[in-house]
């Protein structure tokens, strides 16, 4: 497994560095937080309202933005070709660079939420509760996504349709993240219920991700 | 002597030091640091155009 | 010594090498006075002893504004004289005005929780130091991506011009936007008139927090220098070892 061990630190060290999209997607999710408040009014009773959805679409659009790069650098120098073509199984390199890719730009964003959470004025046991969907909800969305940048790597300005194609695939992520918060915060629904299913959710992307990004690299080389 | 909000106000002025501390800390070790590659490049005969002088090759 | 020979970043450097020390020793007294006088200063009626984190909060957010003024100025010498140490200054100003203004939005912050009893509120001057906290990161992350150092100065250049001209544009449309949400306006601290008690220890932090400017900017300039000196000697080796 050494070859995947390689392959997860060198992605994370590219996502890290400069054009990679770590820095850039924390900045980002900054931003879009600021924008909210602009648009709904600095009411501070509907922001903590909102303020669950207002992370998780944030958190979205963020992991979104940096999802094409994905693969794009690495068929933009030919090492995709390689990937494809090695012995090691293009589903297992597809998840490597999935876990790299969550590590290296979705971690960050949850570290950020705490403080994107004080801006909401949500107190400590909401910004935790979207936090910790996060982690559990972050993954599918890189997985998923996966699956949009394997089909858009062939494009080169396909960045407006990878968005359009991994929106439809992550909104039941979306769905239940939020219904999760906000059932921490309310207590009404229980937060056991649409969080296991978040987590089954996750699960799940952790196979059909790999599986599917991997049967679209290969179509793409005949 | 601070009153109820102490822990506000030390808060705000460590939180001021700290940033500026590492500030001041960044910026030294930043100059230690491309001093240090200065010579080292310059050791290893790599020298820029002015430094030449008019022994410059043409 | 005539101004323009500052244009010689040899010169410059020597300039700075000397001028370093009495600028970080006129900084550390002037800080020392300024704290001294800020810690002894009497407790406000309303906010008691917390008027006390005005004394910094307001020195950095003002920094926050003069910084982007700084860069300006500097852009202005990049696009129109193509004054060689004016990307320099430009590149060197950017971090450190995002850090003042980080610490203008953190001591607010910590400064209205007693009074307000959130962390934050969007209050029209907040919101627009944190509007241009989120402009500098976007500069700095500009400055960053592009690779060639002197292009990367005139794309920044334009882009801190555009902010310089759009903070005042901004600035009005969240303070319209404030007053369409909250027609009750949120009696500020330190309002209009400052008595000389604070007023004092205020304006010494301010003289004190711009000699730190000063004085941190001119270091991190020289170390620009450097850095570019390092990266087109390395260019040389790879050239001569190419050769």
């Amino acid at each position: 497994m050494s070859a995947l061990g390689a392959l997860l630190r060198r992605d994370i060290r590219v996502a890290l560095r400069v054009g990679g999209g770590a820095l850039i997607g924390m900045l980002f999710f900054l931003t879009v937080v600021v924008l909210m408040p602009f648009a709904l009014g600095p009411d501070l009773a509907l922001l903590r309202r909102l303020g669950p959805a207002i992370l998780w679409l944030g958190a979205m659009l963020a992991s979104l933005l940096t999802l094409d790069r994905l693969f794009l650098a690495d068929s933009e120098d030919g090492s995709l070709d390689l990937l494809v073509m090695s012995r090691t199984p293009l589903e297992l390199t597809c998840a490597t660079k999935a876990i790299a890719h969550w590590l290296a730009a979705g971690v960050p964003l949850i570290v950020i939420t705490p403080a994107l959470g004080l801006l909401l004025n949500l107190d400590f046991s909401a910004t935790a509760a979207v936090a910790l969907t996060l982690i559990a909800g972050t993954p599918a969305l890189t997985f998923t996504g996966m699956i949009g940048a394997a089909l858009a790597v062939t494009l080169h300005r396909g960045g407006m349709l990878l968005a359009v194609i991994v929106v439809p695939l992550s909104i039941p992520v979306l769905i239940f993240g939020v219904a999760a918060s906000t059932s921490a915060i309310t207590g009404s629904p229980a937060f056991g219920t649409p969080f296991s299913i978040l987590c089954a959710l996750s699960l799940a992307s952790f196979v059909i991700g790999p599986v599917a990004a991997a049967a679209c690299l290969r179509q793409r080389m005949d | 002597m601070f009153g109820p909000y102490a822990s506000f106000i030390v808060g705000s002025y460590a939180v001021v030091a700290g940033v500026i501390g590492a500030l001041i800390v960044w910026i030294a070790w930043d100059h230690r640091r491309q001093n240090a590659t200065l010579r080292e490049l310059e050791a290893s005969g790599v020298t820029r155009r002015s430094a030449r002088g008019k022994t410059a090759a043409p | 010594m005539a101004v323009i020979d500052l244009a010689n970043p040899t010169r410059f450097l020597k300039l700075v090498e000397r001028l370093l020390p009495w600028l970080a020793l006129a900084t550390a007294v002037t800080l020392a006075i300024g704290l001294q006088q800020a810690l002894s200063a009497p407790d406000d009626y309303q906010q008691g002893a917390t008027v006390k984190i005005m004394f910094i909060h307001v020195p950095n957010a003002w920094l926050s504004m003069f910084v982007w003024g700084v860069m300006s100025l500097s852009a202005l010498g990049t696009l129109v004289w193509r004054h060689p140490l004016a990307d320099v200054s430009a590149q060197a100003a950017a971090p450190l005005g995002a850090a003042f203004t980080f610490l203008a939005l953190v001591t607010g912050s910590l400064w209205g929780r007693p009074m307000w009893g959130t962390y934050w509120e969007w209050d029209a001057r907040m919101t627009s130091v944190l509007v241009l906290f989120v402009m500098y990161l976007g500069l700095i992350a500009l400055w960053r991506s592009v690779e060639d150092p002197s292009r990367a100065a005139r794309a920044a250049a334009v882009l801190t011009l555009v902010g310089a001209i759009n903070l005042p544009i901004i600035k009005f449309s969240v303070d319209w936007w404030n007053t369409l949400h909250q027609p009750a306006s949120v009696l500020r601290a330190g309002g209009p008139a400052l008595d000389n008690a604070f007023l004092i220890p205020l304006l010494i932090m301010g003289v004190a927090f711009s000699l730190l400017f000063v004085t941190l900017h001119l270091a991190a300039m020289r170390n620009e220098i450097l850095r570019r000196r390092v990266r087109s000697l390395r260019m040389m080796q790879a050239a001569q070892g190419a050769a």
